[in-house]
């Protein structure tokens, strides 16, 4: 009775739903290989459970029966060991670790070896927002893939190392300062995924999020079409505040006067700066190009020099169309 | 070595006036340059009990911060610096040195039979290299906090902004401490042992304490140099783990994890060990399969040098490298579930005596199986890369350090308290405190399980909605615990005061250190004792009039020939 109840309960945590949602230990299935791995999450899950439960059902039982009570004083004479019983338990824990083990390298050999199709796209991780991309240089905050087709990401680093994590597809890989990383997967529904960054990086680590976006393959190319060319199809201001967005400004700068990491872009054209070393500034288009490009060359007094570089990273229509931002920040137009 | 044991020796007529170790010598002085293992152990005990609380109180602020999403008491940047300081005291300042130098220290000599350990000047080094440690640690907080988490990770930790020079300073300093103790067992347990105990009638504590000081020889000194490359690439420019300076942050990790892997078996080995005194002495019943335990603590060490790869499966590392290290990692699974069997074994047709230091066996018996089991998701390939860095691997850890070494760690406080200090604590309190632990450490860290397999990853200052429930119940577990803790402090200062005389061996074991005095006189015996069977707890019976457990034969334990010294 007790036994059957208990493996309703465990079947019912256990269970993985049809349709790939989430379960009591797992979030959505988004892509080909999050089955696998819940497979053997699962498998072991109920290997573990038979054990656990052994092993303290075992305890109680001897507890309740070999309590040390009234005419129960000393112990029954029982052997102190017993090789066979040894030999046995230590080859039952063998043949399981290893049958775990296997499991686990046969589906890892399939999440470690991107497809020779792949569709590539560039990530680059910096403190604290990540940005992809695409083969046609198109830069995004979010990763826009998809669906039903391998893409494979190749990843690096700008500052210290960060961890490229989309819990949905069971993908996690560490991007490192000086090395490209690879990671795979392909996605099986279209819909929005957090991406985490895993890998401690400081005080914005728990906001280095973005999201994947899945698309059904024939948006896909629209999309990507219609993003790449947004500077042509709005006013640099627009465009400015795009990129602003979807650039990794907006991490460190505000755009309302409030503080953070880096100086706020609200009514700063024109204004006169001390910077670090006691001298004075105004910031004007050449200096906003020139922090853009080497940012620690001319810090403002207050800040850290922790910005980095953009060098080769935004293309002067780009600087030009967020300087075009900066400088509608006056206080004067309406907020959006 | 003759004239190190000459320094605390004191008169043979001590035994007979009443003084023991606690009262023999007056004065801070006569405690704090004292080369007695006795009250080094103290020393120690108060040291490391001490950080427990810092510590603890670190993870209280940790988990307060988590109660909702976004601040709530702190900001950011406080945030890393709790985390930072709660690992790295409970890690470095707690746990590494807690079991080997608190209680070996004081029992190990005496289960041998001996004086004191082989070479007591170096056992007090140990202890200053302990107190200056951590004093520089303490420093480093006030002056400036680390925020880089206990694993100090390069580049962010040659990078960032706070004392990690000074911390990690510290932690070097610590390192040397754990290694003179790991020599100093090792040699004591070689050389030190009485006539008659062979290799394999020690007690399985000294076989654990054992293995355990072969991995403080030859691990720490991995740390002791990756800890100063990363000083000289801070404090000098040279380029080692930071791709700026042309170094490799992945070799860092290599470094690190080389020492940490097989020192989370320093943590683990010597709770062991002490389970497998406990879980024989309450049931009343000689140990199950000592050979089998005795090789079992030797295995887990050789194994934990193997292991250090698998921290590293998303580091970016060969997938080769990590097939490799998945396979081996698993090997330590063998060892330890044959333990548990073993333990479970020894409770089989016993007289189960159901006293505070036996509850806290059954709680590690429970914990420790969900620690080691979920071991084996992080051990598999493909799960771990889901699991790698999620709350899911903070529970493993922390059900096997805290469930674990932590609660063997109580277990073994409240069995030999009666021997330290001579005196008995109120069970009624210890079951109620037991149970808060118990009950606490569960909601703390189950729910923590649940949130890591969704993706919740660790280190987390802020997170998404859907986990509120999950992190208020986890923090509402850890006030539970830290109920629990007040509450045993105060029935141990209680002990401490005014609580009822101990007998010389309260619980019937049948080891060494239960033939003399509680407390014990400074010279530890009055008589030299031979090895028997450490777990022959048949040839003991409680004594009615003294309650206190008496050898049937009591000229047994004694060397003859040399029987009144």
């Amino acid at each position: 009775m007790i036994l059957t109840g208990l493996f309703d309960v465990m079947t019912r945590l256990i269970r993985v739903p049809e349709d790939g949602g989430a379960t009591f230990w797992m979030p959505p299935q988004g892509s080909t290989i999050a089955g696998e791995v819940d497979w053997l999450f699962n498998f072991i899950l109920g290997i573990s459970v038979v054990f656990f439960v052994l092993i303290v059902a075992v305890m109680m039982v001897f507890v309740v029966k070999y309590r040390r009570r009234e005419g129960r004083e000393t112990a029954s004479p029982s052997p102190s060991n017993n090789t066979l019983l040894e030999i046995t338990w230590m080859a039952i824990s063998i043949m399981l670790v290893v049958i775990i083990f296997f499991f686990g390298f046969k589906s890892y050999l399939n999440i470690s070896t991107p497809p020779a199709n792949a569709y590539e796209i560039q990530v680059a991780g910096q403190k604290w927002d990540w940005s992809f991309t695409y083969p046609n240089g198109y830069v995004d905050q979010d990763l826009h893939v998809p669906a039903d087709r391998p893409v494979e990401l190749v990843m690096t680093s700008v500052d210290v190392i960060h961890s490229f994590y989309v819990p949905a597809f069971r993908v996690k890989m560490d991007v490192v300062p000086g090395r490209f990383t690879k990671t795979w997967f392909e996605a099986t529904m279209p819909g929005e995924y957090d991406i985490f960054c895993a890998e401690y990086c400081g005080t914005g680590h728990s906001d280095m999020s973005a999201m994947v976006i899945v698309h059904t393959s024939g948006e896909f190319g629209p999309w990507l079409e219609k993003a790449s060319n947004f500077l042509l199809t709005m006013t640099p201001e627009e465009g400015g505040r795009k990129l602003y967005e979807i650039r990794g400004c907006q991490q460190c700068h505000s755009v309302d006067g409030g503080p953070r990491t880096g100086p706020t872009f609200f009514k700063m054209f024109g204004k006169e700066e001390t910077l670090a070393d006691g001298s004075i500034i105004t910031v004007d288009e050449a200096y906003i190009r020139e922090s853009v490009l080497e940012p620690n060359a001319k810090v403002v007094a207050g800040f850290e020099p922790v910005m980095p570089t953009y060098q080769g990273r935004l293309r002067d229509d780009e600087i030009a169309a967020l300087t075009a931002y900066m400088r509608s920040l006056d206080g004067k137009m309406g907020e959006e | 070595m003759a004239e190190g044991h000459s320094a605390v020796v004191t008169p043979m007529s001590e035994g007979a006036s009443g003084d023991n170790y606690l009262t023999t010598g007056k004065g801070v002085l006569s405690w704090l340059f004292t080369l007695d293992h006795k009250r080094i152990s103290v020393m120690y005990m108060v040291a490391i009990l001490s950080s427990f609380l810092f510590g603890g109180m670190f993870a209280l602020l940790v988990r307060t911060e988590m109660l909702t999403p976004g601040a709530t008491i702190m900001t950011a940047d406080t945030f890393n610096k709790m985390f930072t300081l709660h690992g790295v005291v409970m890690i470095f300042l707690f746990i590494i040195p807690g079991i080997p130098a608190a209680l070996g220290n004081f029992v190990l000599p005496l289960m041998l039979g001996a004086k004191d350990v082989a070479l007591p000047r170096l056992n007090l080094l140990g202890f200053w290299c302990w107190l200056t440690g951590a004093t520089v640690c303490m420093v480093s907080i006030v002056v400036g906090a680390v925020d880089t988490g206990w694993t100090f990770y390069a580049p962010y930790s040659t990078t960032t902004g706070t004392a990690v020079v000074s911390m990690t300073l510290g932690a070097l300093i610590l390192g040397f401490s754990s290694i003179l103790t790991g020599l100093n067992f090792i040699v004591t347990i070689h050389t030190m042992r009485p006539e008659g105990m062979t290799w394999f009638k020690m007690p399985l504590f000294v076989w654990s304490l054992y293995s355990t000081a072969i991995i403080q020889v030859l691990a720490t000194p991995v740390l002791g140099i990756t800890l100063l490359l990363l000083i000289a690439e801070r404090t000098l420019g040279v380029g080692i783990f930071d791709p700026a300076l042309g170094g490799d942050p992945v070799l860092y990790q290599h470094f690190f994890w080389f020492y940490s892997h097989p020192a989370v078996y320093i943590m683990i080995l010597p709770a062991m060990g002490i389970i497998s005194e406990l879980v024989s002495v309450f049931s009343g019943k000689h140990i199950f399969g000592y050979k089998f335990i005795a090789w079992s603590s030797v295995a887990i060490a050789v194994f934990s040098f193997l292991g250090w790869g698998h921290h590293m499966f998303t580091s970016g590392q060969s997938p080769l490298v990590n097939v490799i290290f998945s396979a081996l990692v698993f090997g330590v699974a063998i060892p330890s579930s044959l333990m548990v069997f073993n333990w479970l074994a020894t409770m089989y047709k016993g007289a189960i005596s159901l006293a505070a230091p036996m509850l806290y066996v059954l709680a590690f018996l429970f914990l420790f199986s969900i620690g080691g089991l979920t071991g084996l998701f992080l051990g598999a390939l493909s799960t771990n890369i889901h699991l790698h860095d999620t709350y899911f691997a903070v529970a493993h850890f922390h059900y096997l350090m805290f469930g674990g070494t932590v609660i063997a760690f109580l277990g073994g406080i409240h069995y030999w308290w009666p021997k330290m200090f001579g005196r008995m604590y109120s069970e009624f309190w210890a079951r109620i405190s037991a149970a808060l632990i118990f009950v606490g450490f569960n909601l703390t860290f189950f729910t923590l399980f649940v949130m890591g397999s969704h993706g919740m990853p660790r280190r987390y200052y802020n997170y998404l909605e859907v986990f509120k429930p999950y992190q208020q119940a986890s923090t509402v577990g850890s006030y539970l615990l830290g109920l629990g803790f007040m509450i045993m402090a105060y029935y141990l200062a209680q002990s401490l005061l005014k609580g009822e005389k101990a007998p010389e061996n309260p619980w019937g074991g049948a080891s060494l250190e239960w033939e003399t005095a509680s407390p014990p006189i400074s010279r530890n015996f009055e008589h030299e004792m031979i090895g028997l069977d450490p777990y022959d707890i048949n040839a003991l019976e409680l004594s009615s009039d003294s309650g206190s457990y008496i050898r049937k034969d009591p000229s047994s334990i004694l060397l003859t020939q040399a029987g009144g010294e």
